[in-house]
């Protein structure tokens, strides 16, 4: 446990030393005021639904292009700088590894879902705020980008090439996002499966107010399952 | 602990594969405690691998490591507390501070929180790093990256350090340096260090493993491999008395001295001067009944000496094949 922390806070540590954290959480804060101020101020509606509902330019996609570029260099830079020796050497678990890079990944991006209740706040201030939404979009951010995470801590493990990881954790998490916009395309059969793995479908009811189990559980999976192919997938590049 | 405690480590027949390629084939071994074991062998005749193997961080095709009675396969965890270990190259965290660092590997090795400052110091003292713990990683010298890396494997206070290249990259002075500090090192624990270059081994290890193309060559003594309990070679270049004495002549002569084992004459050259190469027996020098026999039959003696038998001499036999 004490090393978990430990490496998680030290990630924690190494995002705050490095620009492209600043970069990242500057492009998602400024793209989803864009998006919050544009419906505010255009269409004058007060609303967070913006914030939360799933959409071509939303801030959740946002998060689905930041995530795997913030998360790829967890495992690739160790392995291309050779560190990944050391770290592995250590008397330490794969598992302690890989959930010490993603619990440090996460609490940056968690910060920066944080950031966001300045759009809250703005909207309490301006008119009554339905909070019952408010709350179950956050939980929907915040689960998407947990999963979001665990998958980019997944392709970071793929690679010692950034450029490479980082390519794969995009195309899956943008593919994993856009996909659901393709269903109406597709024969039913298809197109309710294509929603069912979708990593967007699942965010549209909690942007809603409805906590639905199945979503909360396709988050959840995700991550498990990200995180122990995380794990088999180190444990092999050293095997 | 049962009876074979006292080997720190044991490398059981170990092989490891690389698609096709046999980077190591068959290797086992034992180190004591207390030993400080140089590993020699040319680039990529499989050092670094069976190296990485006994630090759990490769896998074994075939075999198994045993490190303090602890098979590195079956515990890795408990087989690498044991150990201190410098990866070839000496990686790093390049932007952290070297005191975070230290910290760091601290924590994850598992030192108890009232012993880390204590421990920080001390291996910061030891390795000459004090004046750079300031400083962030990515600005030192490779010199201080080297000594980094070596304090980051004492930190935990280890029996064992395995020590994968630690003078490669450095000037002549970090080299004596680095050197001096694993000889220091070396009066308490045990240790295992690859290198290429030839001098280290002799300035630090009481015992040498020569490996090449994966399989291990020579295990040995410094001493016996550098030939010196196996007969002195001596150069001898000599002017016989009168131009009809033939070299054979005068082969067949010395060939004949108290503790001479073989003779080969080198060269015969224009102005009748002859040179040869005579190994001795055993441990005789056969010097003096050399110089004697030139008195007794008129030969201008113009040179003698004897060759120190040279670890590269027999690296160089053994890893390049039968034929030489």
């Amino acid at each position: 446990m004490a090393v978990i922390w430990s490496i998680a806070k030290t990630e924690l540590r190494a995002y705050f030393d490095s620009a492209i954290a600043y970069v990242c959480i500057g492009a998602f804060l400024g793209g989803s005021a864009l998006v919050f101020y544009t419906i505010l101020f255009l269409q004058g509606q007060v609303s967070m639904r913006a914030l939360f509902m799933p959409s071509l330019i939303s801030p959740s996609a946002l998060l689905a292009l930041l995530i795997p570029i913030l998360t790829i260099r967890l495992v690739a830079e160790e392995k291309r700088t050779g560190t990944i020796e050391l770290l592995t050497t250590f008397p330490i678990r794969d598992s302690e590894v890989v959930l010490g890079k993603f619990l440090g990944a996460l609490g940056l991006i968690l910060a920066a879902l944080l950031m966001t209740l300045a759009f809250t706040f703005t909207v309490a201030t301006l008119g009554h705020l339905d909070w019952g939404p408010v709350f179950t979009g956050y939980l929907g951010l915040i689960l998407f980008a947990t999963a979001l995470t665990a998958l980019g801590v997944m392709c970071s493990t793929l690679s010692e090439s950034q450029i490479v990881a980082a390519v794969i954790g995009v195309f899956l998490a943008l593919g994993l996002y856009f996909v659901d916009f393709l269903h109406v395309l597709l024969p039913s059969g298809l197109g309710s499966f294509v929603q069912t793995i979708s990593i967007s479908h699942h965010l549209s009811d909690l942007s809603r107010g409805v906590i639905d189990t199945r979503d909360v559980l396709y988050y959840l999976s995700v991550t498990a399952i990200a995180l122990l192919l995380a794990e088999r997938s180190l444990a092999r590049s050293h095997a | 602990m049962d009876g074979s405690s006292d080997a720190l480590i044991e490398a059981h027949g170990l092989s490891k594969n690389y698609g096709t390629t046999q980077a190591v084939r068959d290797v086992s071994f034992r180190v004591s405690r207390g030993e400080v074991v140089g590993f020699l062998g040319p680039n990529g005749a499989g050092k670094t691998t069976t190296m990485k193997i006994l630090t759990g961080f490769l896998r074994p095709t075939a075999g198994h490591a045993v490190l303090g009675g602890v098979d590195v396969a079956e515990d890795p965890l408990a087989a690498q507390a044991q150990l201190g270990y410098l990866p070839e190259g000496a990686p790093l965290y390049d932007e952290m501070m070297v005191v975070d660092f230290l910290r760091y590997v601290a924590e994850l090795r598992g030192v108890a929180p009232g012993d880390r400052a204590s421990r920080m110091r001390t291996v910061s003292e030891r390795c000459g790093i004090v004046d750079v713990l300031g400083k962030d990683i990515v600005q030192l010298s490779k010199g201080y990256r080297q000594r980094v890396a070596l304090a980051q494997a004492m930190l935990h206070d280890p029996d064992l350090l395995i020590l994968d290249e630690p003078t490669s990259g450095l000037d002549p002075n970090q080299i004596i340096e680095i050197r001096q500090l694993i000889k220091d090192l070396g009066r308490e624990k045990t240790i295992i260090l690859s290198t290429h270059i030839l001098p280290e081994v002799q300035a630090t290890c009481n015992r040498i493993l020569i490996i090449n193309d994966g399989q291990l060559v020579a295990d040995d003594s410094p001493e016996a491999l550098t030939g010196q309990g196996a007969g002195a070679v001596i150069k001898l270049e000599l002017k016989p008395a009168s131009d009809s004495v033939t070299g054979d002549q005068v082969r067949s002569l010395l060939a004949e001295q108290p503790g001479v084992r073989a003779v080969d004459l080198l060269a015969t050259e224009g102005d009748g001067v002859l040179r040869f190469s005579i190994r001795g027996k055993g441990s005789v020098d056969p010097r003096e009944a050399l110089f004697a026999a030139a008195v007794a039959n008129q030969w201008t003696l113009l040179e003698m000496h004897r060759e120190r038998g040279s670890l590269e001499d027999t690296f160089r036999r053994l890893t390049r094949g039968e034929a030489s």
